[in-house]
């Protein structure tokens, strides 16, 4: 109870709520920007937060995901154009909507689903965290190594079309992870007599490198065929909300259900939430012909999702220190910046700090409501910043953000080889995204394995001995197994 | 090689960044320091070697009237940071926290750097190892665990703390040699550092975590582990009733994992005249006194040419141990 009433004065403080404030702003107008994704806005906020105290720091995160996530949804209905990769899956439908003269009634809708959706992950992370560290408080390296494997198993929803491809890119992830001191043996690996290589490759210059920079590069290649679009202006949006609430609650529970779900998976994100809410929205519905033909249902399910997915992707993250999606891999970058190392005992060693983040996860969804409001007014003028002024300051901002992890050049230079190396990737069906999960889970893999190996005197009937471990051990074998089973069916029917 | 240049462009943009543009040569014959000082940390922001160099790096700054910024250089188990500090030109503007890891790494073969690289300017701290167990431990006391060791076949009992050949792993080897057994009579399971040990300590996963008292307080004052005993000559005041191993054993064993303040080699004499007495002023200091308690951090002082001896000695103590552990290469 203390420290709910510290963490109510942390979260209270003008300065904190003015960080609020601001990150608001600049989430919603990095969400609604095509192309500049609620990653990148977590990404350019790194240098920010640097100079930080820890309950702003986060705070200025968690709003600003929040509102990029929602953002994103404005372009998709204006101009579909989904402002990030989150509001994909229903662009085509939202624009479908526009055209036929709904536009008022779509934002409105986007707007109300989406904060509904991030309360339902916020509730969900407030009740599911602290249980979940109390049972993690007891989890050793086996129980470690397992989750690592469920973790990279998630690659799976990372890719999208090319099976070869998604394991080429996770195993890239993997490659890059062993660069460095070794964890086990604590020599250097691959690392050429570097000395800047011996501490690994850093995951968050890499994400900032293929994800924003690769994004720069093909702006910059189509810097002069965007802009040119004329925007209406909205009118009472709120009209007509009340009749799609009394007829599509469900679709909204069951898509924020959906959406924290999948966020919590390791890896997979907002926008995986809301492509597969929307096809389970349609899978399900009375009235599937109506879908890409601007109707509502398809929306309300996945504009739900997406939002959800946020608060969602935080429980692994603060649990385990396992990210739930991209943004939650720099966060926990960010926690360990502010000596809060993820894990069970942060609940019980800054307890005061969980609660700030819960708190300020609730007050930037609510703001969310005046805010996106204001946003969708004024969109008209958002949408016309001219690129070739804000791609270079985003450049910066990724230099900036990519010195401050390591406080070298070396940081810089990671970050823009990467970027290179993501913009080839994706420019050949190569998904990055597996590559970032196996980056990230490599460390934690290797080393609990090592680990688990040394304790059981190289029995590996010992990975199954403990209870949880035993449990987890057997489920992550029992998907794999059917994960095969059902490609060779595949491939056999072929 | 492109590490010492790569730095040297560093240390510019962070000054440009920093509003050091003020300061650039025009000013040149001023008295040290005329312009902001950069303190590399090799460690992590939030352990124990960060929370000491940023008090020294305030207190320095409140008196020489420049800012002192703490910059941590992270990773490779501590050689990054440590070479940032070594290659840095020696002009007292980057100056840094060396640790206990620069008399060990070299012996590892991770570095060629050892003592001898930096010109030492003020040893600060030192902690002893401690021994911690599960708060549910069936070995309340440091004698009962002492003597399990002694009688269980070599490899029942594991131990955590730190990496492989990291200073923890010395202090157990230290402390099995110094009971007539082998170094490795209780498997070392390596870890990312003191906490995720504990992590494992309070899981169940390994049964001993030898690292320092204070880096051991959170898991012990959430009740799920047990300080049985330090390495040290004498009891830590913050931590009064866990006693040492040489009253309870009869053990006469320590080692420590000591921080320090050094510059690059060749600093210098006039400017190390000035940072020399001010760092002294700040280890006599009431305040630096009181944060060091309260964290339960020891304080222990040396002059530059007491510092360098305090090295000497651990580097050729350190290079023994590590051969008689088997964890020297070359």
């Amino acid at each position: 109870m203390d420290a709910l009433i510290q963490a109510f004065g942390l979260v209270f403080d003008p300065s904190v709520l003015v960080v609020i404030l601001l990150s608001a702003v600049f989430g919603m107008f990095v969400g609604a920007m095509p192309g500049l994704t609620a990653t990148m806005a977590t990404a350019l906020l790194v240098p920010v937060t640097f100079f930080m105290p820890p309950i702003p720091a986060l705070g200025a995160i968690v709003t600003a995901t929040a509102m990029a996530i929602f953002a994103g949804d404005i372009p998709a209905a204006m101009l579909r154009m989904p402002g990030t990769p989150a509001s994909a899956a229903y662009a085509d439908e939202s624009y479908e909507m526009t055209k036929k003269g709904q536009l008022n009634l779509n934002m409105g809708v986007n707007l109300v689903f989406s904060v509904a959706g991030g309360l339902v992950g916020v509730v969900v992370l407030i009740a599911a965290a602290p249980a979940l560290a109390e049972v993690a408080i007891n989890f050793s390296s086996f129980e470690y190594f397992w989750l690592a494997c469920l973790g990279l198993t998630c690659a799976v929803f990372l890719t999208n079309a090319d099976a070869v491809k998604g394991f080429l890119s996770l195993f890239l992830g993997l490659l890059l992870a062993t660069v460095g001191i070794d964890p086990s043996a604590g020599f250097p690996r691959f690392t050429f007599g570097e000395v800047e290589l011996m501490q690994g490759i850093n995951f968050i210059a890499t994400m900032i490198g293929m994800f924003a920079v690769s994004e720069l590069l093909r702006g910059a290649v189509t810097v002069r065929d965007a802009g040119h679009v004329v925007v209406q202006q909205v009118g009472d949006m709120f009209r007509g909300l009340g009749a799609v609430w009394r007829r599509y609650w469900f679709n909204f529970l069951r898509g924020s259900v959906i959406g924290t779900v999948i966020g919590a998976l390791p890896g997979a994100g907002a926008d995986i939430a809301a492509w597969i809410s929307y096809a389970v929205s349609k899978r399900f519905s009375k009235e599937p012909e109506k879908f890409g033909t601007g109707h509502v249902e398809g929306i309300v399910d996945s504009t739900s999702a997406n939002n959800s997915a946020l608060g969602g992707a935080w429980i692994p993250a603060l649990v385990f220190g396992i990210p739930g999606d991209s943004i939650t891999a720099i966060v926990i970058g960010v926690l360990y910046m502010k000596n809060m190392n993820p894990g069970p005992t942060v609940f019980t060693e800054n307890p005061q700090l969980i609660y700030s983040v819960f708190l300020i996860f609730i007050l930037a969804n609510l703001i969310m409501l005046p805010l996106g409001w204001a946003a969708i007014k004024s969109a008209r003028q958002m949408l016309r910043t001219p690129r070739n002024l804000l791609l270079p300051c985003i450049l910066l901002f990724c230099i900036v953000g990519s010195f401050a992890m390591t406080n070298s050049l070396y940081g810089v230079v990671l970050m823009l080889v990467m970027g290179l190396f993501g913009w080839f990737l994706e420019e050949h069906g190569i998904p990055v995204a597996p590559l970032i999960l196996g980056l990230v889970l490599g460390e934690m893999l290797e080393q609990t394995f090592v680990q688990s190996m040394i304790k059981a005197d190289g029995h590996y009937l010992e990975f199954f001995a403990r209870p949880i471990a035993g449990v987890l051990g057997v489920a992550t074998l029992l998907i794999w197994g059917v994960m095969l089973a059902r490609g060779i069916m595949r491939s056999a029917r072929r | 090689m492109s590490a010492p240049r790569s730095s040297a462009l560093a240390r510019r943009t962070l000054l440009a960044a920093s509003g050091g543009l003020l300061a650039l040569p025009a000013l040149g014959q001023a008295r040290f320091p005329n312009r902001p000082v950069q303190m590399v940390v090799p460690w992590g922001a939030g352990g124990g070697t960060d929370a000491t160099a940023r008090i020294v790096a305030a207190m320095l700054e409140r008196r020489l009237g420049q800012p002192f910024n703490v910059v941590n250089r992270t990773g490779g188990s501590g050689v990054v940071g440590h070479s940032a500090i070594a290659t840095a030109a020696p002009d007292g503007y980057t100056i840094g926290m060396i640790t206990v890891e620069i008399t060990m790494m070299h012996w590892q073969g991770l570095t060629q750097l050892n003592p001898e690289s930096y010109t030492p300017l003020a040893l600060m701290n030192s902690d002893p190892p401690g021994v911690q167990v599960k708060h549910d431990s069936p070995f309340q006391d440091i004698k009962a665990l002492a003597d399990a060791i002694k009688s269980r076949p070599a490899g029942t009992f594991k131990a955590s703390g730190t990496g492989q050949g990291g200073i923890w792993h010395l202090a157990l080897v230290g402390w099995l040699q110094a009971m007539g057994l082998k170094g490795d009579h209780v498997r070392w399971v390596p870890s990312n550092g003191a906490a995720p040990a504990m992590q494992e300590l309070a899981a169940g996963g390994v049964d001993i975590v030898t690292c320092s008292v204070p880096e051991a307080r959170a898991m012990i004052d959430a009740g799920r582990a047990k300080a049985l005993a330090i390495m040290a000559p004498e009891r830590n005041p913050m931590f009064a009733s866990v006693p040492t191993l040489n009253e309870t054993l009869g053990i006469n064993y320590s080692v420590g994992a000591w921080r320090g303040i050094a510059a690059p080699k060749g600093l210098p004499a006039e400017v190390a005249g000035v940072l020399v007495p001010a760092l002294k002023a700040v280890f006599d200091d009431q305040e630096f006194k009181t944060f060091m308690t309260q964290r339960g951090f020891g304080m222990i002082y040396a002059d530059p040419q007491g510092f360098a001896r305090f090295m000497a000695e651990g580097d050729r103590a350190m290079g023994e141990a590590m051969r008689g552990a088997g964890l020297a290469r070359g």
